[in-house]
C-alpha cells in the first residue's frame, strides 16, 4: 500500500464533481508509469454509495465522519494527514475547484511537506515525479519536482479529460476510521442558490459569452441578438457579472458555470484560466477579441482579431440571412 | 476590532515576462511588481469592516520592488498603519512569498493578536500554496477562502462569510474569531484614492520596518523550481481574416459545416 | 401749458411726495436685494480679477456696448441691440426727469425739450417697439431650443414695452397739448395726429399726458425694484462679468480642493448666476445637450443662481443644500466634454466649465469615480498612458516604418515631436502616425521623439479633476523635455498641444515654440520644401478640434494645408469657433456610457458632414477625432458615403512619389 498515488474524491451536494474522473485519469496515468496502485480517497458522511463509480481506482480509500459532511477544509486536510500518515502514499493529487480549493495547502502544511500548486500535468521523470505548473495568469510554466514525499499537488480542471477516469467497474471500498476530535471553528450554515427562474446556461447547445471587451452594457445587446439568431443563450465572464451586465447565473468559469455546447461564441474575453476551465470542452469555440497575443486563442478552434463590437452585428446579419436562405429553399 | 492585511507583491503581467538566463527564475530587467488584484479586495473590505465597527487596519507585505507605493496607497485609502518586513539579503524570490509570511507574521511585535486577517483568495504566483490557508495553519486560526461577504459579530466573536461555490451557488459559513480569511471580492469595488492623497501620505506616513531573517534552509515547504518556460502552446485557433462581413460568412461557412445553422 | 406732475396734488397730496415716496420704495428694495448678493459672494473664495484693465474696459465696450457675441445669432442680436440701446436712452433720460421731478430747485427740464435728445429717444423709442416684437415673436412663436417662455420673460418684455409706449404716448399727449408744433418731434406729433383722430381733444391732452408720465415713471421704480429678483438681473450684473471676465480662453480654476457648497466656489464662478440671462445660447452649443442629456450648461448656471438667491444671510448660515448632490447629480458633471463651446458664445462671458471643474476635483477626491475612470487614473499613474499598455509598447508602431525616428533623449534635433498616447498606442491610429513619419522625412524636417519615455500629457486628466495625477505626469514629462535636446516642439495631439502650452510653464517658452503638425505642414507646403506630386480632388470638409480651434485660434494652418493639397474644401455651418465637439474629451472616452443621451454628438457631427452637397471626406487634425468619428460611421450606417482621413494622411497620399 505504501508508494502509492492517491486521489482526493470530490464530490458535492451527493454528486461526484467531474474533475474526480480527471484526476482518476491523470492518477491513472502517474501510477502506471510509477508501477504503483492508484487509490481514490473519499471523505465524508454517509457518501459510501458514491465510491460506485470511482473504478478507474484500484480501490477506494472511504472515511465517514460526521465533521466531514458539509465541506470544511481544515477538517478534509486534518482527515486525510492522518490516512495519509497511516498508509505513506507517495503522491496526493488533490482538485482545484472552489469546494476543495484550500484542502492542499493545509493538507502539506500539517504534513510539513512541500505542496504544489496549479498543476497541469504531472509525469514520471526517471523514476520520480515531475510536475508542470502554471504561473502569472498563464504566461509562464515551471517544472517542479517535489522535494520531499509524499508529494501534495493542487490539479487544475483539465488536466485529463473526465471520461477516460470513467469506468462500469465497481472499485473495492476500504472502510477507514478517522478521529477528528474537537468542534470546528468553522460551520456551514447554509446553501444561496443562484438566482432562480433563469436559464440554465449549462442546458444550452449555443453560448454567446461576452467580456470586458464589449466594453459596454448596452452592448451585450449585440451578443444576445446572435444568440437569438443562433437559437442559443447569452452568457459572459465574470468581469462582466462583477459589473452587473449580466445575472450571476450567466457566469462561466471557476466560480460559475462549466459549461460544454455545441457552439461557444468567446466575444472580447481575453481567455483567463478562471474562465476557459469553465468552457474549454466546448465542441466549437470561436473567439473574437481585439488583442492578438489573448490567450483565448489558445482554447478556440477559430478566432478572429476584431473588435467583438464590429464582428457581432456582422455576424448576426449574416447568420440571419443564410436561415432564411435554407427556409426559403426548404420551402 | 484589528484587522490585518496581508499584501502580496507579484509580477505585473502587463510587461512582457521573460525568463532569467539560469532558467528558473523570471527576468528581472524590466519586471514590475504590482499589489495583487485580491489583496487590494481584501484592503477594500478591511476598509468596509473598519467603517462599519470602527478599529484600526494594519496592512503588512513582504519587502519587494515597489511595495512602498503599495503601502502608501493602502496608508491613503484609510489603513491605520502599514508593515514591511524585510530580510536584508535583498529581494526574495517572487515566488516563496506566502510560506515566508505566514512564517513570520508571529515573530512581528505587536502585530498579533488581531480579530481578522485578510488576504486574497489567490495570486498569480501561489506556486507554494495559497497565503490565506498557510497563515491560519501557521498561526493555529481557523480560515475560509473564496469568501466574498463578511459581516462580524463582535460581541459572539463570530464572523458570518459567504463562500462561492460552482454553478454560482454560495454557501454560508460561521467561523470564530480570531480568523483568517482569503477574500475573492469585496463587497464594492476597490475605491479609488487620489494622487495627492498617496503622495501626501508619502511625505506624512511611516511604513515601519520590521526585519526578519530568512531561515537557512530558506523555508520550509518550498520545491524548487527545475525550469521556468513560457507555455508550451499546443493549440491556436485558426485565424480568420477580413473584413467583419468577410469573417462573419467564413465563419457561417464553418457553422453550416457543422450542422448549426 | 403742461402741467408739472409733480406739482399736481393727487387726493390732497402733492404729486412730489408721492415721487419720493415711490423713489424712496423703489430704491431700498432694489439697494437691499442688490446689497445681499454681495454679502453672498463676499463670503466665497476670493479670485483676483483685476489684472490687466485695460484689455477688461476693451472687453465691455466690445461685448456690451457692442454686444458683440450677440450677433451670432444676428437677427435676435440685431433686436436686443436695438433693445439695449433704446433702453440705455431711456435709463438715461428716465434719471433726468426722476431728478427732475425729485429736485425742482436744480432746474432740470424735462429731457423731452431738448430736441436732439427727444428725436433719439422718440427713434428709439419706435426701433425699440419693433426690436421688442420680434424678440417677443422669436420667444413665443418660434421658439428656440433652451429658451423659456417663462413668467419672469413675459413680464420683462411686457415692462419695457410699458416704458416705451408710456414715453411715446406721453410725447404724443405733449404735442397734442402744445401750443407750437416741433419738427424734431416726428412720433410725437405724428401721435399727436392719431389721438386727435380718435377724438382726443386738446384739452384733455393735458390730463393725459400727466396719466403716461406717472405710467413711465412708476414703472420704470417698478421695473427697477423688481430687477434684482428677476433674470433681468443680468442688466445690472453683466457689464461686471464681461469687466470680470477670464481673459485667457477656457484657462482651468487655479489648484484646489474642488467645491460641492457654494462657499467652495469662487465669487466670480457664483457671479455667473447672477450675470445669467437665461438665454440658452450655451445649450445650443453644447454637444452632451444636444444628444439628449439632462445636463445643460443652462441648468447649471441656473441653480447656481438658485442656491445664490436661496441662500439668506451670507452662504455658510443655514445653506443646507449642497450644490453637488442636491442639485446637481453627479452624472451631470461626468457628461460635459469640456468643448467650451457655451462659455464661447455666452454673451455675459460666464463660467460654465470652471464649475464642472470644481465639482470633478471634488468628486476625484472623495473617490467617488466610476470603475472605468478609476482603471483610466491606475493606468496613467502607473504606465504613463490610459490604455494600460507598457511604457515599453510606446513606441511599438515604429517597428514598421522602415527606418528609426531619431532618440531625442541621445541626440539633438531641431524638433521634438511629441506624439501622445493614441497616436502612440492606438491599433487604428498607427498606421496614420507612420504616414506622418514619412512625410517629415521626405520634407527633410530634423524630428526625433522621445521613444518610451512620453507621458500622457495630463490635459485631460486635469479636465476629469485629477490635479494630482496631472502634476505627476507633468512633472516626468518636464523632467524628460528639460533632458532632451531639441529647440522647438511639435504634437499630433491637440489636447497635448494645449497643456504644452498653456499648462506646462517649465518648458521653457522663451525657448521652445509648441506648434501643432498642421502648422508644421502649412509652413512646409508653404515654403515648398513638401511639393505635392498630385492634387487631390476630393470634396471634403474639416472639423476644427475644440483643443486646437476654439481654445487656440489654430483654424487657419489645417485649412492652408488642404488648400495646398487641392481638395475642394465645403465648411459645416458649425466651424471654427462654432465647431461641434465629437464628444471625446474631458476624459469621456475614459467613462462608461450610462448617461440618458439618444445620441452621440460624434453621430451628431457625422450627419453635419455627410448632410453637405457633394462631400465625400471628413478631416480631422486630432486622433480622438478620428477614432469617435470613424466609429460613428458604423453606428449611422454612414460608412459608405462618407469617408474619414486625417490631414496627414491627405498629405501623403498627395506628396507621396
Amino acid at each position: 500500500m505504501a508508494g502509492n498515488v492517491w486521489v482526493l474524491a470530490e464530490h458535492w451536494r451527493s454528486k461526484v464533481s467531474d474533475i474526480t474522473y480527471e484526476l482518476l485519469a491523470l492518477g491513472r496515468d502517474v501510477a502506471d508509469a510509477l508501477e504503483v496502485d492508484l487509490q481514490a480517497v473519499l471523505l465524508g458522511h454517509n457518501v459510501r454509495s458514491l465510491a460506485q463509480s470511482l473504478g478507474a481506482a484500484n480501490s477506494v480509500l472511504y472515511l465517514d465522519h460526521v465533521a466531514l459532511a458539509t465541506p470544511v477544509p481544515e477538517t478534509f486536510a486534518r482527515a486525510l494527514a492522518s490516512a495519509i500518515r497511516a498508509r505513506q502514499p507517495r503522491a496526493v493529487l488533490i482538485p482545484l475547484t472552489n469546494v476543495s480549493w484550500e484542502i492542499g495547502t493545509l493538507l502539506a502544511a500539517q504534513l510539513e511537506v512541500g505542496y504544489i500548486n496549479a498543476c497541469k500535468d504531472v509525469r514520471q521523470v526517471e523514476g520520480k515525479i515531475q510536475v508542470r505548473s502554471v504561473l502569472y495568469g498563464g504566461k509562464m510554466e515551471a517544472l517542479v519536482n517535489p522535494g520531499q514525499l509524499p508529494a501534495i499537488l493542487g490539479i487544475l480542471p483539465g488536466a485529463r479529460p473526465a471520461d477516460h477516469g470513467r469506468t462500469a467497474t465497481v472499485p473495492l471500498v476500504e472502510d477507514l476510521t478517522v478521529d477528528l476530535a474537537g468542534t470546528s471553528c468553522v460551520q456551514l450554515k447554509r446553501y444561496l442558490e443562484s438566482e432562480p427562474g433563469d436559464i440554465d446556461i449549462s442546458k444550452q447547445e449555443v453560448l454567446v459569452s461576452v467580456g470586458r471587451g464589449i466594453q459596454s452594457r448596452e452592448n451585450v445587446l449585440l451578443a444576445e441578438e446572435l444568440a437569438g439568431a443562433l437559437g442559443g443563450a447569452v452568457c459572459g465572464s465574470r468581469p462582466v457579472i462583477d459589473q452587473g451586465w449580466l445575472p450571476l447565473s450567466r457566469q462561466v468559469g471557476k466560480s460559475g458555470a462549466v459549461v460544454k455546447p455545441k457552439l461557444y461564441v468567446a466575444a472580447g474575453i481575453s481567455g483567463a484560466p478562471e474562465h476557459v476551465e469553465g468552457m474549454k470542452n466546448s465542441d466549437l469555440i470561436i473567439a473574437i477579441n481585439s488583442d492578438p497575443q489573448a490567450p483565448i486563442f489558445n482554447v478556440a478552434h477559430y478566432g478572429i482579431t476584431a473588435d467583438a463590437i464590429d464582428v457581432l452585428p456582422a455576424l448576426t446579419e449574416t447568420v440571419r440571412s443564410r436561415k432564411k436562405e435554407v427556409k426559403s429553399r426548404a420551402a | 476590532m484589528k484587522i490585518i492585511v496581508l499584501l502580496k507583491m507579484v509580477p505585473d503581467v502587463v510587461e512582457e515576462l521573460e525568463v532569467a538566463a539560469d532558467g528558473q527564475t523570471l527576468d528581472t530587467e524590466f519586471l514590475r511588481m504590482i499589489a495583487s488584484e485580491l489583496d487590494n479586495h481584501a484592503l477594500e473590505e478591511a476598509l468596509l469592516l473598519k467603517e462599519k465597527h470602527s478599529g484600526t487596519v494594519t496592512v503588512v507585505a513582504l519587502d519587494a520592488p515597489e511595495v512602498d507605493d503599495a503601502l502608501f496607497t493602502a496608508l491613503a485609502k484609510g489603513a491605520d498603519q502599514a508593515l514591511k518586513i524585510t530580510d536584508g539579503n535583498g529581494t526574495p524570490s517572487t515566488l516563496s512569498g506566502a510560506y515566508r509570511l505566514a512564517q513570520t507574521l508571529s515573530t512581528v511585535p505587536g502585530l498579533l493578536p488581531a480579530d481578522l486577517i485578510l488576504t486574497g483568495a489567490q495570486a498569480i504566483d501561489d506556486l507554494d500554496g495559497m497565503t490565506s490557508p498557510l497563515v491560519a495553519h501557521f498561526l493555529g486560526l481557523p480560515q475560509l477562502g473564496i469568501v466574498t461577504q463578511v459581516s462580524v459579530n463582535s460581541v459572539a466573536g463570530v464572523a458570518t462569510v459567504l463562500r462561492e461555490f460552482p454553478g454560482g451557488v454560495r454557501g454560508e459559513y460561521e467561523i470564530q474569531l480570531p480568523a483568517v480569511l482569503g477574500i475573492q471580492a469585496a463587497e464594492k469595488p476597490p475605491r479609488y484614492v487620489p494622487v495627492s492623497r498617496v503622495q501626501a501620505a508619502m511625505k506624512s506616513r511611516v511604513i515601519q520596518s520590521v526585519h526578519v531573517p530568512t531561515a537557512a534552509d530558506g523555508g520550509v515547504g518550498l520545491s524548487p523550481v527545475e525550469e521556468m518556460l513560457k507555455p508550451e502552446v499546443t493549440e491556436h485557433a485558426q485565424m480568420l481574416q477580413g473584413s467583419p462581413e468577410e469573417v462573419a460568412n467564413q465563419l457561417c461557412e464553418v457553422l453550416a459545416g457543422r450542422g448549426l445553422l | 401749458m403742461l402741467p408739472d406732475p409733480v406739482t399736481v396734488s393727487y387726493l390732497g397730496v402733492s404729486g412730489y411726495f408721492y415721487l419720493w415716496l415711490l423713489t424712496l420704495v423703489s430704491f431700498s428694495v432694489f439697494g437691499s436685494r442688490v446689497l445681499r448678493h454681495f454679502r453672498v459672494l463676499s463670503d466665497a473664495r476670493p479670485e483676483n480679477r483685476w489684472d490687466h484693465v485695460g484689455k477688461r474696459i476693451g472687453l465691455v465696450a466690445t461685448n456690451v456696448l457692442g454686444q458683440w457675441r450677440l450677433l451670432d445669432e444676428p437677427l435676435i442680436g440685431v433686436a436686443h441691440l436695438v433693445i439695449f440701446w433704446s433702453f440705455l436712452a431711456y435709463a438715461t433720460t428716465f434719471f433726468g426727469n426722476l431728478l427732475r421731478g425729485l429736485i425742482p430747485p436744480l432746474g432740470i427740464p424735462y429731457p423731452e425739450d431738448l430736441r436732439w435728445v427727444a428725436f433719439c429717444m422718440q427713434a428709439s423709442g419706435v426701433l425699440g417697439l419693433i426690436a421688442l416684437v420680434v424678440a417677443a415673436g422669436r420667444r413665443y412663436l418660434f421658439t428656440p431650443v433652451s429658451l423659456e417662455r417663462s413668467l419672469d420673460a413675459t413680464i420683462i418684455l411686457l415692462l419695457i414695452a410699458t416704458v416705451l409706449l408710456s414715453s411715446l404716448g406721453s410725447a404724443g399727449f405733449r404735442a397734442l397739448a402744445a401750443t407750437t408744433g416741433a419738427s424734431w418731434q416726428p412720433v410725437g406729433n405724428s401721435l399727436a395726429a392719431i389721438f386727435a383722430s380718435l377724438g382726443v381733444t386738446r384739452s384733455q391732452a393735458p390730463a393725459l399726458f400727466l396719466w403716461t408720465w406717472w405710467v413711465h415713471m412708476i414703472t420704470v421704480l417698478g421695473f427697477l425694484a423688481y430687477l434684482p429678483y428677476s433674470k433681468h438681473l443680468h442688466l445690472l450684473a453683466s457689464p461686471f462679468s464681461v469687466f470680470f471676465a477670464s481673459l485667457e480662453t477656457n484657462k482651468l480654476p487655479a489648484a484646489s480642493e474642488g467645491a460641492t457648497r457654494l462657499e467652495g466656489f469662487t465669487w466670480r464662478q457664483l457671479f455667473s448666476g447672477l450675470a445669467c440671462a437665461e438665454c440658452g445660447r450655451c445649450d445650443r452649443a453644447c454637444p452632451s445637450f444636444a444628444c439628449g442629456e439632462p445636463m445643460s450648461p443652462k441648468q447649471f448656471i441656473h441653480h447656481v443662481k438658485e442656491l445664490l438667491l436661496g441662500s439668506g444671510g451670507g452662504l455658510a448660515a443655514g445653506n443646507s443644500k449642497k450644490f453637488l448632490g442636491d442639485m446637481v447629480r453627479p452624472q451631470d458633471v461626468w457628461a460635459c466634454t469640456t468643448c467650451g463651446a457655451c462659455m464661447e458664445v455666452c454673451p455675459v462671458f460666464n463660467e460654465h466649465i470652471p464649475l464642472v471643474i470644481e465639482m470633478r476635483r471634488k468628486l476625484v477626491s472623495q473617490g467617488d469615480v466610476q470603475p472605468c475612470l478609476q482603471e483610466a487614473f491606475t493606468n496613467l499613474a502607473r504606465y504613463g498612458n490610459s490604455f494600460g499598455q507598457s511604457e515599453r509598447k510606446r513606441a511599438v508602431w515604429t517597428q514598421n516604418l522602415g527606418f528609426k525616428p531619431k532618440d531625442a533623449r541621445k541626440e539633438p534635433v531641431q524638433w521634438l515631436w511629441f506624439l501622445g498616447e493614441y497616436a502612440c498606442y492606438h491599433p487604428a491610429l498607427q498606421d496614420i502616425t507612420r504616414s506622418l513619419a514619412r512625410t517629415f522625412r521626405t520634407a527633410g524636417v530634423d524630428y526625433g521623439i522621445l521613444y518610451e519615455a512620453e507621458r500622457n500629457s495630463g490635459n485631460d486628466v486635469r479636465r476629469v479633476g485629477e490635479e494630482g495625477l496631472f502634476e505627476l505626469l507633468r512633472q516626468k514629462n518636464t523632467a524628460t523635455l528639460q533632458q532632451a535636446h531639441f529647440n522647438d516642439l511639435f504634437t499630433t495631439d491637440p489636447h497635448v498641444y494645449n497643456t504644452f502650452k498653456n499648462e506646462y510653464p517649465d518648458l521653457n517658452h522663451g525657448r521652445h515654440s509648441v506648434s501643432h503638425y498642421t502648422e508644421l505642414l502649412a509652413t512646409l507646403l508653404e515654403r515648398g520644401q513638401l511639393p505635392v506630386a498630385r492634387r487631390l480632388s476630393y470634396r471634403v470638409t474639416y472639423h476644427d478640434p475644440c483643443y486646437l480651434g476654439r481654445y487656440n485660434g489654430v483654424y487657419d494652418p489645417p485649412r492652408a494645408v488642404l488648400q495646398a493639397l487641392g481638395v475642394k474644401l465645403v465648411e459645416m455651418r458649425r466651424s471654427r469657433r462654432r465647431s461641434f465637439c465629437c464628444g471625446g474629451g474631458g476624459g469621456r472616452v475614459w467613462m462608461e456610457e450610462v448617461g440618458q443621451a439618444h445620441s452621440r454628438p460624434s453621430e451628431n457631427r457625422v450627419r453635419e458632414a455627410a448632410s453637405l452637397d457633394g462631400v465625400e471626406c471628413l478631416v480631422v487634425a486630432c486622433p480622438k477625432d478620428y477614432v469617435m468619428f470613424t466609429d460613428a460611421l458604423k453606428t449611422t450606417g454612414l460608412e459608405g458615403k462618407l469617408f474619414v482621413k486625417d490631414v496627414a494622411e491627405l498629405v501623403e497620399e498627395a506628396v507621396a512619389v
